[in-house]
């Protein structure tokens, strides 16, 4: 694994609670820092998100791309198909 | 380096040349390790004034609230022109004492380092 | 029935292929501005797009941000809600924002325009043009939220105007036009890259979150609506380095240059942003050392380690910035300390509680050299000898801001560092090594620098004293100043039902030259 920091910034909102909780789920390295309002994702080398499981919690079929209404910053390189969304640097 | 330009060169105006100030030329002063005054200042001022009238005019209307700056000797203060020492000579004028536009006068004051020693 | 093509088919298939080859005139003539910097691109088509957005899924997630901001700002003017305020001293954080940031995203929205023009492949084009509407839109959305703010409080009636004139705005100002006077790929590196990957974390994120902190929810919601533009901005940032690395390797040496220009300059921009966060703020979430410790140290090392492989360096000096870290809030609040009277918003000595919190922030320098300065202006306050600067301040040549800063890296912090060079007969003076190597390397740019000071000395800037100076900036003359005293605090007051404090301490004498 790759020491290189990678993070992802959502505000924390009820929009952006789906991806959230995805990038907790499957990314069980990652830690979650709250901030007033927003909440930054941080991993080592990589962090990624299924279609699947960003659906799964907000209960309907999400569009990955979603995740521009609500996201702040990010940091790494991306990588994103229809069903899936990763952030990596190794 | 030159700047690289699309066309012919760069077009470059010197925008604070002396001929600019009205007969006066700028000055900057400074007294080292006294931060609680934020930097050295800008005077725009004759050539020909006397270097004395500097600490006894145009010095005070800036530094004369610090605290230090009514126990200054003077005769004791050690001066940098343009990063050089220099004893300046009080009844000559900025020019004469090699001052010239733009030119850093920096001043040190032994003893006196700024409120309770700690620079400021 | 056809399979549906994946994200990377369809996206290719919708932004590839608009472009074409010109007859009328020749390619170079076309894009004129693309060669003349030296950067050699061989293959456009190798540009990669970080984000596969397409035009219609911008434009409906556009409308999306802004259908939600305007709902939350209408909100929050119909229920007064500025009254939810921590504290009304917060606004200030906002003046500086509406006069310092909000005219740099139109000049990006110009620039962002130019570039969408000038470059001649068909991916950078999109994405220059997608920024060119973001950044038109965050310049639209701040002035629609702040002009909530301007109904009430001082200092925010007109930004574009002051932006051109103004001492302290010349600092955003001259950093802005450096880039723009540049070619496109110094523009982009610089902004792009230098500022918006780099740096702009430390701009919006702890501003929003202070936002957040102080109970102003509508700025909170703009901000985090055009940060998640700045998302794509950041990616682009990187892009743009990675594809002229990939193109030609003569290309490396001139985009190490950029970019530890630009890291400079945007670094040095960043100090106003340095004293909003530890001093405006009635409440701060995080310090300007944690945030450049995760955003910069944190970030920028990862970034770099990754961009190693193309021979890329982390920014020349930067480790002057890290070790400034420790200070430059504070040396920045100290300036604006001794000319608040010649500033359009207010600010004043920090209270026992946040002292208390810098001394906790900055364990290595705050008691040992600003609290004793804290204390020494508060005594002659106290006195009713509220320190005034009633002098100009000298001015650095390249970042123009006045030269408070020390030789912190040469390990004595309260003494001022002075950095002078020599060019066509004309000494030209700079705050750090870092101003100094920038106008060693083009001093024919840097003479044309309009420094405010300079300017008011040569008779440009209506008059000779203070207060022409100001009504020519549009200033008010209750604009600037103490904040406990000032008009904003007693008009705050009065809509709280609190008693007004006595009028603020003004300087007496106000000659400038
Ligand atoms: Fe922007
Ligand atoms: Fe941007
Ligand atoms: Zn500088």
């Amino acid at each position: 694994m790759s020491e290189n920091k990678v993070f992802m910034i959502f505000q924390n909102t009820a929009d952006a609670q789906p991806f959230i909780s995805a990038f907790a789920q499957e990314n069980p390295e990652a830690t979650l820092n709250y901030q007033p309002g927003m909440v930054r994702i941080e991993g080592l080398g990589e962090l990624g998100i299924t279609q699947e499981v960003v659906s799964e919690f907000a209960g309907r079929a999400v569009d990955l791309q979603e995740l521009h209404l609500t996201l702040i910053s990010l940091s790494g390189n991306i990588d994103e198909d229809d069903d899936y969304f990763r952030i990596t640097r190794h | 380096m030159t700047v690289k330009c699309i066309q012919g060169e760069y077009p470059s105006v010197h925008m604070d040349s002396v001929d600019r100030f009205h007969g006066n030329q700028l000055v900057y002063v400074g007294w080292d390790h006294h931060t609680s005054i934020c930097t050295a200042n800008a005077y725009p001022l004759p050539p020909d004034m006397p270097f004395g009238a500097l600490t006894e005019a145009v010095l005070p209307s800036v530094l004369a609230p610090h605290p230090d700056f009514a126990h200054i000797d003077w005769s004791k203060v050690e001066w940098l022109l343009d990063g050089q020492t220099f004893t300046p000579d009080m009844a000559k004028s900025l020019k004469d004492n090699g001052v010239g536009h733009k030119s850093l006068i920096r001043f040190k004051t032994p003893g006196l380092n700024g409120y309770q020693g700690t620079g400021n | 029935m056809a399979k549906k093509l994946n994200m990377r088919k369809r996206y290719e298939l919708l932004t590839r292929g608009l472009g074409w080859e010109p007859t009328y005139q020749s390619k170079d003539k076309v894009f004129a501005q693309e060669a003349y910097e030296g950067i050699k691109i061989t293959d456009w088509s190798k540009w990669e797009d970080p984000f596969r957005l397409t035009a219609d899924a911008y434009w409906k997630y556009q409308a999306e941000k802004d259908k939600k901001l305007y709902a939350v700002m209408d909100s929050f003017a119909q229920n007064n809600a500025h009254l939810n305020l921590a504290d009304a001293s917060y606004v200030n954080a906002l003046k500086l924002f509406i006069q310092g940031v909000s005219p740099l995203e139109y000049a990006a929205h110009r620039n962002f325009a130019r570039l969408a023009r000038q470059l001649s492949g068909e991916g950078a084009q999109i994405a220059c043009q997608m920024q060119s509407i973001d950044e038109l839109r965050h310049a639209q959305t701040q002035i629609h939220t702040i002009s909530h703010y301007n109904k009430h409080f001082n200092g925010m009636h007109d930004p574009f105007h002051m932006f051109d004139r103004v001492w302290y705005l010349s600092v955003p100002k001259s950093y802005f036009d450096d880039a723009s006077s540049a070619g496109p790929f110094e523009f982009i590196t610089s902004v792009s890259f230098s500022f918006e990957y780099l740096l702009t974390n430390l701009l919006f994120v702890p501003f929003m979150s202070g936002a957040a902190y102080n109970g102003d929810m509508a700025t909170v919601t703009f901000g985090f609506s055009a940060q998640s533009d700045e998302s794509r901005h950041m990616t682009l940032g990187l892009e743009i380095i990675k594809f002229l690395l990939e193109q030609h390797e003569d290309n490396l040496p001139i985009v190490q240059g950029w970019i530890d220009k630009h890291f400079w300059r945007a670094y040095r921009l960043l100090g106003l942003v340095a004293m909003m966060q530890d001093y405006f703020l009635p409440e701060s979430p995080m310090s300007w050392k944690e945030g450049w410790q995760i955003y910069f140290v944190e970030n920028a090392g990862a970034l770099f380690n990754d961009l190693g492989r193309y021979g890329l360096k982390m920014p020349k000096y930067h480790e002057i910035a890290t070790a400034e870290a420790d200070h430059i809030s504070h040396q920045v609040f100290g300036i604006f300390y001794n000319y608040i009277h010649a500033a359009a918003f207010n600010l004043g000595l920090p209270s026992e509680a946040k002292m208390n919190w810098l001394s906790e922030k900055y364990p290595d320098t705050f008691d040992k050299y600003y609290r004793p300065r804290m204390e020494m202006w508060a005594e002659m306050a106290k006195e009713g000898k509220r320190f005034f600067n009633m002098g100009l301040p000298q001015l650095c040549q390249v970042c123009q801001i006045p030269m408070g800063f020390t030789e912190i890296a040469k390990g004595d912090p309260m003494q001022i560092a002075y950095r002078v060079s020599e060019y066509q007969g004309e000494k030209f003076h700079t705050c750090s090594d870092g101003c100094k190597t920038i106008f060693d390397y083009e001093p024919a740019k840097y003479v044309n620098a309009w420094l405010p000071v300079h300017q008011i000395f040569q008779g440009n800037c209506g008059g000779a004293a203070v207060p022409d100076v100001l009504n020519w900036y549009h200033f008010h003359p209750e604009d600037g100043g103490d904040y406990v005293g000032s008009a904003d605090e007693a008009r705050w007051k009065a809509m709280k039902g609190e008693a007004a404090a006595p009028e603020a301490a003004q300087p007496t004498q106000a000659d400038a030259a």
